[in-house]
């Protein structure tokens, strides 16, 4: 503990000035951050495994315990559930950014991120990136019970692919609003428990595990356009048929717009939250 | 000799539930290559000064510069030329002691091959290599905090920020990262660290300022700090009030400073302990008053506080009401163990 420690020579490289420069401080600092992320994923595997558990039950419940009573009209239920249970896990998963961000702030790990020469907003992307990698683990394993179940896609690899595509950009433009609800909670549990009540009527007032025609008419046209809907419908479309195009870009278009409008709203929250 | 750190009339209040006016015009310097010590009880003002000096908050108004530069105009370049240890322990805890000194590095934009043998030398250097690889769950206390203080290091920072950095840390790893940090200062760093031990600041300090309430009440070296105040206190326990009372009178003719009594106790600082003491027991012999606890302790921050307040720090007046007994047993224990004084920064 007594060695002497040879005086300073080095400080951190000298503060990025050019456009590209910054450019690739940003990236490199957001590998650096999701790196971080993911090997904290793997540090506690329980977590991401029962974080799988529940979409599962999920599956299994619909599948067979509800699905006999629910009439899909030129399907199979199980193929009409699929699409809906990619869009609610990965929605639920998303949640994890709100609450990995408040931990972080919790335990002090901005507070030493903000004094360092990184890019701020970093920690923000770092940490979306993250949670996208981790929603792509998660529809790998959600594909495979679906198979498992009886879940048979009828179009074809590259459309079944772009409907996972479309599902991951929209839970990633759905991170950074949880990003913004994980900023300004004052800790991680209650974090999640701000996440849920927005997340319960859109996965569930939807056309992810009922077809919309039963519900009362005052609420269709909400279960029809609200962005999960959408996005389900797309997905549905894109991996077992049906009118796709209009599904597809009313999809992107939330999703451009919540990644429009959520990540300045984030930044900001994270600049100001002290 | 040119400044590290300059701070000019700075203040910041918090607004929320309740107003706290944390800094109030605060100032001072701190020379290249010296310790700085901000002394202060919980709520003083220390967390918010350092945070504002490392460009995590911004100031209501006043300057503050780091090595010449605006922290909050130039942030980006202070960043690159500071480290902060906190007293939160800002590791993170899913990685190994290796990955958290790796990232940092990595957030510092040092190449990757540096970073390695960087990491490599400083868990050597603070005791850490075995457990480099391991996971920070299983780390001690202490162990966390000099990974956190390694972390601080790993891009050899100009100036070094200690928020706190050995409370809530048991004797003997306080004593171990005094070493390290006096083995830094050796090497050229500027370090400004905020303590509410005076033990701490005596030990590690070239120069002082005590905060009170977001003002700066003092300024000074340890010693002339502690000449000042005295160098020791000798206190004095009496089986009933009125003894008390009377000793007090009696070590108020020990010295230029004038006696407390506080319940069954009563206390006076004196500038020469064991001379002091010789006298007091002759005078108390004299007057017929048989003591029941007789003791020369260093003085506390409590004591610094009072002497140049006349109130004590905000839990010390709370504990006012206890009992003596509870209270002296207290006070010659933050003495001895330098245990904090309160607990519970707002900031």
């Amino acid at each position: 503990m007594t060695t002497a420690i040879t005086a300073p020579t080095l400080s951190g490289a000298p503060p990025a000035t050019g456009i590209g420069s910054k450019l690739r401080w940003f990236v490199s600092d957001t590998l650096t951050i999701t790196k971080r992320n993911l090997l904290a994923i793997t540090r506690i595997p329980e977590a991401l495994f029962f974080s799988t558990v529940q979409p599962i039950m999920f599956v299994l419940l619909f599948r067979y315990v509800f699905g006999g009573a629910i009439n899909t009209p030129g399907t199979d239920y199980v193929n009409y559930l699929m699409p809906g249970i990619f869009v609610q896990t990965v929605a639920f998963g998303a949640v994890s950014t709100s609450i990995g961000l408040a931990e972080d702030l919790q335990k002090g790990l901005i507070e030493r991120f903000r004094a360092l020469p990184m890019a701020r907003s970093a920690v923000l992307t770092g940490r979306t990136t993250a949670d996208l990698v981790r929603n792509v683990f998660v529809v790998i394993i959600m594909t495979a019970v679906g198979f498992a179940v009886g879940f048979r896609p009828t179009t074809g690899v590259l459309p079944y692919l772009a409907g996972v595509l479309l599902i991951l950009l929209f839970a990633y433009s759905l991170s950074w609003g949880f990003a913004v609800i994980g900023l300004s909670a004052p800790n991680s549990e209650t974090a999640q428990v701000m996440s849920f009540p927005l997340l319960f009527p859109l996965t569930f007032v939807s056309s992810a595990f009922v077809p919309v025609d039963r519900m009362p008419s005052w609420l269709q046209g909400f279960a029809t356009y609200q962005p999960v809907s959408v996005t389900v419908s797309a997905c549905r479309a894109l991996m077992i048929g049906g009118p796709t195009a209009s599904w597809v870009i009313q999809s992107v278009a939330w999703t451009i717009g919540f990644l429009v409008l959520l990540i300045p709203l984030a930044v900001r929250r994270y600049r100001t939250r002290t | 000799m040119p400044y590290a750190i300059e701070v000019d009339n700075l203040s910041k209040t918090f607004t929320g539930k309740r107003e706290v006016r944390a800094l109030d015009g605060v100032s001072f310097t701190v020379e290249e290559g010296t310790v700085f010590g901000l002394l202060g009880p919980n709520g003083s003002g220390k967390t918010t000064a350092v945070r504002i000096l490392t460009t995590i908050l911004r100031p209501d108004s006043g300057t503050a510069r780091v090595l010449g530069h605006d922290v909050v105009k130039k942030g980006g370049l202070v960043r690159s030329l500071i480290g902060l240890a906190g007293q939160y322990a800002a590791v993170d805890e899913n990685l190994t002691g290796r990955e958290n000194l790796v990232m940092v590095g990595n957030l510092n934009h040092l190449s990757r091959s540096y970073v390695g043998g960087r990491a490599n030398d400083l868990l050597e250097q603070f005791n850490l290599a075995d457990a480099g690889d391991r996971p920070l769950k299983t780390y001690s206390g202490g162990m966390r905090r000099r990974l956190d203080l390694a972390a601080a290091l790993v891009a050899r920072p100009t100036v070094l920020f200690l928020d706190e950095p050995t409370t809530g840390l048991d004797p003997q790893s306080r004593n171990d990262l005094w070493e390290v940090i006096e083995s830094l200062v050796g090497g050229g760093t500027t370090v400004l660290l905020t303590t509410q031990y005076l033990e701490e600041a005596d030990r590690l300090a070239n120069t002082l300022a005590v905060l009170d309430h977001g003002h700066v009440i003092a300024e000074g070296t340890p010693a002339t700090m502690k000449a000042d105040l005295g160098a020791t206190v000798l206190e004095v326990g009496l089986p009933n009030l009125e003894d008390a009372r009377r000793t007090g009178a009696v070590l108020d003719t020990l010295g230029p400073h004038s006696s407390i009594v506080n319940g069954t106790f009563a206390e006076v600082t004196v500038d020469n302990g064991p001379e002091a003491a010789m006298l007091g027991l002759r005078a108390l012999d004299r007057e017929g008053i048989v003591p029941t606890a007789f003791t020369l302790r260093e003085p506390s921050l409590d004591d610094v506080f009072l002497s140049l307040t006349g109130h004590r720090t905000v839990e010390e007046a709370e504990k006012q009401q206890d009992d003596g007994t509870t209270r002296r047993r207290r006070r010659v224990r933050a003495a001895e163990e330098a245990l904090p004084i309160a607990t519970g920064e707002f900031s």
